[in-house]
């Protein structure tokens, strides 16, 4: 019997070592794996290399672990916001490299890596500085930039509901990044805030199908802590 | 002759005007985002939100904010009934795809063949951030600037070729400033409507292009 929700989030994120690129899913802080982050960070490990859409908001979550020093490299799309002193800090003191991408270009270069795609010829970023260097394309009429795929060790992602197998539902907004994310990484780690008996979730419903997902850990919505 | 200068919420209300009845849109954060607020009711215009949201509403009632409804300014919002959800690859296939009519976006400078300069000052100590600007530029059917026409300085932000760096090349096609509106064209920026008193001569005084007088009357 396959059951993915045996592993405490602790045991599930202990997987994890010094230097792995990890995907981390949410836009903002909607999405956002608050519990399984802070369980990264309980890890104590270094050199990590970040996917995420943003660099942190406040001093929790994604903010908090920058804060630790554990990241080596971010790449994101939108790093300054009114709330992102912890990244600006560390970026203006040379303490985090930062690999900035279109954010449909972060979209499509993770599909990429989770469809098996070798590259993409893209459109955005055509002629500006977030092109040069690359190669180029000229495709019935337009203009196309060659990007690489993203692929990542983990991706920590937020969900729902989830089930035994893997198959997952999200909520609102907070689905962004998660379903692409956990296409594109070795090993999907996803927090749900429920978990429910397999057959509960509508195939018709399903949003990411369980073959993306390797470990479900329910979190309590209420006192943040792992199941 | 002295003239008044537009509102951004008169800039808003114009750019209103233009927006069809079935048409799918992305308002851009600051002064698009408040074109929502003078869609008429009995349109049906499809907002759109990078972030995975299609025909998402006004803000909610104090008290029943949802922090996992928001959009891409990331201010709490309401869906209206028949609204989706989707993950950003969607979102992106639907801005990059051609699959939006049109954008709205700001600008720090606009050139006379339509690039767009909106998301990065070039400054040695600026920090970066692109977000989905990149995508829409090149990916509406239709890219709409709203601009105050010069800087706080008094510098022309319609510029014969652009000095920040660049979001897009030939994208914008047309400009609403709080002096006019102007047609990106092939022929050159063609200035379609301006503000009551403004002469044309003014106009041209204040913009760092070549315009093109196509006022009616």
């Amino acid at each position: 019997m396959i059951d993915k929700s045996t592993l405490t989030l602790t045991e599930a994120l202990s997987q994890i070592k010094d230097g792995a690129t990890i995907m981390i899913g949410g836009f903002g802080t909607a999405g956002q794996p608050a519990e399984l982050i802070d369980g990264l960070i309980e890890l104590g490990i270094k050199e990590l290399v970040i996917v995420n859409n943003n660099a942190g908001n406040g001093d929790y979550g994604l903010a908090k672990l920058l804060k630790t020093g554990a990241v080596r490299k971010i790449i994101c799309s939108f790093p300054r916001q009114s709330d992102s002193w912890v990244f600006d800090e560390l970026y203006r003191a040379g303490k985090i490299e930062l690999e900035l991408v279109p954010q449909g270009n972060l979209a499509c270069r993770i599909q990429a890596a989770g469809m098996g795609l070798g590259a993409v010829f893209t459109p955005t970023g055509f002629g500006t500085l977030l092109a040069e260097g690359k190669e180029t394309r000229h495709i019935e009429g337009k203009d196309y930039v060659l990007e690489y795929p993203i692929k990542a060790d983990f991706a920590l992602i937020k969900a729902h509901q989830g089930d035994r197998w893997g198959n997952l539902v999200y909520n609102k907004s907070a689905r962004n990044f998660g379903p692409i994310m956990a296409m594109a990484a070795d090993i999907t780690i996803a927090q749900v805030s429920e978990l429910v008996e397999l057959g509960q979730l509508d195939p018709e419903h399903i949003i990411t199908p369980g073959i993306f997902v390797q470990h479900v850990v329910a979190v309590d919505a209420a006192n943040g802590t792992g199941a | 002759m002295s003239y008044q200068k537009l509102s951004r919420d008169q800039i808003a209300e114009r750019v209103a005007q233009d927006i069809p009845d079935g048409a799918y849109v992305n308002l851009g954060i600051g002064l698009p985002t408040k074109i929502s607020n003078y869609l008429p009711a009995d349109k049906d215009v499809f907002l759109h939100s990078e972030n995975g949201l299609l025909a998402f509403g006004p803000p909610p009632a104090k008290g029943e904010e949802d922090p996992e409804l928001i959009n891409a300014g990331k201010e709490y919002v309401t869906m209206l009934t028949g609204g989706s959800f989707f993950h950003h690859g969607d979102s992106f296939a639907m801005m990059r795809g051609g699959h939006l009519d049109i954008a709205v976006l700001g600008a720090f400078q606009v050139a006379a063949n339509g690039d767009l300069a909106n998301w990065h000052t070039g400054a040695a100590d600026a920090i970066p951030a692109v977000g989905g600007a990149m995508d829409l530029a090149v990916g509406a059917k239709k890219v709409f600037i709203t601009t105050d026409h010069n800087t706080k300085q008094g510098e022309p932000k319609i510029v014969e070729t652009l000095s920040y760096p660049a979001t897009g090349l030939k994208c914008v096609d047309r400009i609403y400033t709080d002096l006019c509106v102007i047609d990106v064209t092939q022929d050159g920026l063609k200035v379609i409507e301006k503000v009551d008193g403004l002469s044309f001569a003014e106009l041209q005084a204040l913009t760092g292009a070549k315009l093109i007088d196509a006022t009616q009357g």
